[in-house]
């Protein structure tokens, strides 16, 4: 018996686009008498979903959030799951917390699941904490013994000890997420899958989450863990998958799928939209493998930027996060700076230069941002996506734990004349 | 770990299949066993009802909420459980009853409409709230499993309670005539009072879960749900005795499987009226079948109405 507690197994999950109309009862009537006659569902094609709209119609309302995806998590295991948004991380979790069912393929499951993908779900606003606590407990799959047993452990974790028996719809919204994070905290199950709960509440109460994350992960638990904070992937999991249009693109260690998923970025899928940025280019990653940059080296970013209209003004900005997204740079320089009168439409290459930045070696979040008038008087916002940076410090400044944001090279020297006589005072 | 996975359902392993076909099957794995498998489809018949059971909590928790909350911040609180049904029945004591002049059976009108409204009332709120089910609850459904049948079986025991006060209303209306020595009197037939109940229940319940689950896709019916359970009380004895109907109309009215329980529930206790195991029998299989296929359907949609609300 292998340690194996969740096995995906080519999973595939179909949605049909569009409304539900009259063609819909076309189409379930055909299936309906398609399945009668034992005949393969005519609805039902793998690969031929993109025809955009120029096939026979069906094709074209199909979209494929999961194709072929296996996945196997073993007992104990923190699986981070990153991807764009509509890559189908969210379908995966709903799919294996049976909200949904998937098109084709199996999931099997060892050990009970407990499933996070919104923190208090159920509560009913006229209910008071301590109902909503047995409420919302029950729903997630505790029974009522259980959650008795863990009740007071729960109100204290929530800080909500006089708030217990006041209905939850005059508590302040801080005090509705403490609780019912309170509540989701205090599962007991051998599986837990969590989808960006995270990105509630203040930050003091964030790191408090990100603790209860630990420690359910260091109780030898299995956890799925789905965020855009990746900083909190790189700190609570072991390995990651990252997930693109429905499919698996990497699987392996955390730190090398953030690599991964910051490559996949740069290489300029994002312009699929038409104007705005494409592909932010780290050059210091060169082409190979993202790797880690020197705190102590400067940072040339390249890309390109499609001009969709004639701009009159305009300002191009950098913006770097840490992994709380708390804001580290915010640059810009506007045409005039640039040396530009004005911006006709077309695609421009730019590049930035940053000096040194001496930061904390950790990962950080680099955006463009561009802001555009156009002489009708109309302003334009185009952001592009988040790239990561991983910086490392080739000197001892970061070793042990310290707590800072930056570790410049401070010049510091020492005159050995003393200036002043020890015995001064005796 | 036993004791920690219970809250799962066991099923067989590997996959009976009911793929789609020209799509490769998942890969025939190992004999493990797991404590869950995730698959595209389940049998007509995994009805799941043991799972149910084992959330009894949360369908208690369910009641209790559904309870509380409906009559928070109101002056009069559960005290709207017996002016509807009083109101109703005075409306149609003076309508029906003095006005029209329609038949009570030889029953004092207050008692008859009273009694059929009580039963009435019971099934009709079971059906609508249950017919809600998917669509109220869509966004507890899009986030967290448990077994949905939860929620539709929550209602009508909550509806219960607001049916045993109703009937405590009716009880005093019945005592009090019944000291003032009109012609009613309980029957044997009384002894049957909880297998009605538990026919209303069911009824209601399966018609209900069918609505929901064909509304997670079609819409319309709801419309039909809400006018429709107003005119299918025109097609029992709520109003009008069976036993005054012209004969080659009866069986419109027998068509309704409600019928033979509002006359047997009013033959229990007033003693008049039309009493037939046949006609019972008919309603309590009805119901069964309506009942089965209700589950059937609920538990199929269930899986996939995610994608459909």
């Amino acid at each position: 018996m292998s340690n194996t507690v969740i096995e995906v197994d080519r999973l595939s999950k179909q949605y049909r686009l569009g409304a539900i109309s009259a063609k819909r009862l076309t189409d379930d009537v055909r299936r309906w008498t398609a399945k009668l006659r034992r005949l393969p569902d005519p609805l039902l094609k793998l690969g031929h979903e993109q025809k955009n709209g120029n096939g026979n119609g069906y094709e074209s309302d199909v979209l494929w959030a999961l194709k072929d995806v296996s996945v196997a998590v073993k007992q104990g295991e923190v699986l981070g799951i990153i991807g764009r948004n509509g890559a189908g991380k969210s379908t995966l979790l709903k799919v294996l917390s049976r909200v949904t069912a998937p098109t084709l393929g199996e999931v099997r499951v060892k050990g009970r699941i407990a499933s996070l993908l919104e923190v208090g779900t159920g509560f009913h606003p006229e209910l008071t904490g301590r109902e909503n606590i047995f409420l919302n407990g029950a729903i997630l799959g505790m029974t009522k013994a259980e959650i008795k047993n863990q009740f007071d452990e729960i109100v204290e974790f929530s800080l909500l000890e006089r708030f217990i028996d006041t209905p939850v719809k005059r508590y302040s919204s801080g005090m509705y997420v403490r609780l019912a994070f309170a509540v989701a905290a205090h599962l007991q199950p051998e599986i837990l899958i969590v989808d960006e709960v995270l990105a509630v509440g203040d930050a003091e109460f964030q790191k408090k989450c990100l603790g209860k994350m630990r420690d359910v992960a260091g109780e030898g638990r299995t956890v799925l863990f789905v965020s855009h904070n990746l900083g909190a992937i790189k700190e609570l999991c072991d390995t990651c998958v990252v997930l693109r249009d429905g499919q698996i693109d990497f699987q392996g260690p955390a730190t090398q799928g953030l690599m991964h998923y910051t490559k996949g970025l740069m290489h300029g899928e994002a312009s699929v939209r038409g104007a705005g940025w494409s592909g932010v280019r780290i050059v210091n990653y060169g082409d190979g493998l993202p790797g880690p940059i020197s705190n102590a080296e400067p940072i040339r970013i390249e890309t390109e930027f499609r001009v969709p209209m004639d701009f009159e003004w305009g300002k191009f900005y950098l913006l770097a996060y840490d992994t709380n997204g708390n804001g580290l740079i915010h640059n810009f320089a506007s045409f005039r700076d640039l040396g530009v009168e004005k911006l006709e439409a077309g695609t421009y290459r730019i590049t930035a230069d940053v000096p040194p930045l001496w930061l904390m070696p950790n990962l950080y979040t680099l955006q463009l941002k561009m802001i555009g008038g156009t002489a009708a008087g109309a302003e334009e916002r185009y952001f592009s996506e988040l790239v990561v940076l991983d910086i490392t410090d080739r000197t001892e400044q970061a070793s042990g734990k310290i707590r800072a944001t930056l570790i410049p090279p401070v010049s510091w020297s020492i005159n050995p004349q003393r200036v002043a006589d020890p015995q001064r005072h005796v | 770990m036993a004791e920690d996975i219970s809250n799962l359902t066991i099923e067989k392993f590997p996959a009976a299949g009911l793929e789609a076909t020209e799509l490769r099957p998942p890969s025939a794995g190992s004999s493990e066993d797991w404590d869950l498998v995730i698959r595209p489809r389940t049998g007509w018949f995994d009805l799941h009802l043991a799972e149910v059971w084992r959330y009894r909590d949360l369908v208690m928790l369910f009641v209790r909420r559904d309870f509380v909350s409906q009559y928070k911040q109101t002056i009069l609180g559960p005290l709207w459980f017996i002016i509807q049904p009083l109101l109703t029945t005075l409306t149609f004591t003076l309508l029906f009853g003095n006005i029209a002049k329609l038949s009570t059976d030889g029953l004092p009108k207050m008692l008859f409409y009273l009694s059929g409204i009580t039963a009435w009332n019971y099934f009709s709120d079971c059906l609508m709230k249950t017919s809600e089910t998917f669509n109220a609850n869509s966004n507890i459904f899009g986030k967290v499993y448990f077994p949905r049948l939860a929620v539709p079986v929550s209602i009508v025991i909550s509806n219960l309670i607001k049916f045993g006060i109703q009937l405590g209303l009716f009880l005093c209306f019945y005592f009090y005539f019944l000291a003032r020595g009109f012609a009613i009197h309980p029957t044997k037939a009384l002894l049957l009072l909880p297998g009605l109940i538990l026919l209303m229940a069911a009824l209601g319940l399966g018609s209900g879960i069918i609505v929901s689950s064909l509304t997670t896709r079609y819409r319309d019916l709801r419309f039909l749900v809400q006018f429709g359970t107003q005119l299918l009380m025109y097609s029992t004895p709520v109003i009008f005795p069976l036993s005054r109907l012209p004969r080659e109309y009866r069986w419109i009215m027998l068509a309704n499987p409600m019928t033979p329980v509002i006359e047997t529930f009013r033959y229990a206790f007033l003693g008049a009226g039309t009493f037939s195991w046949t006609h019972l029998g008919i309603s309590a299989a009805v119901t069964l079948v309506i009942l089965v296929a209700g589950v059937m359907l609920f538990n199929h949609v269930e899986k996939t109405f995610m994608d459909t609300v």
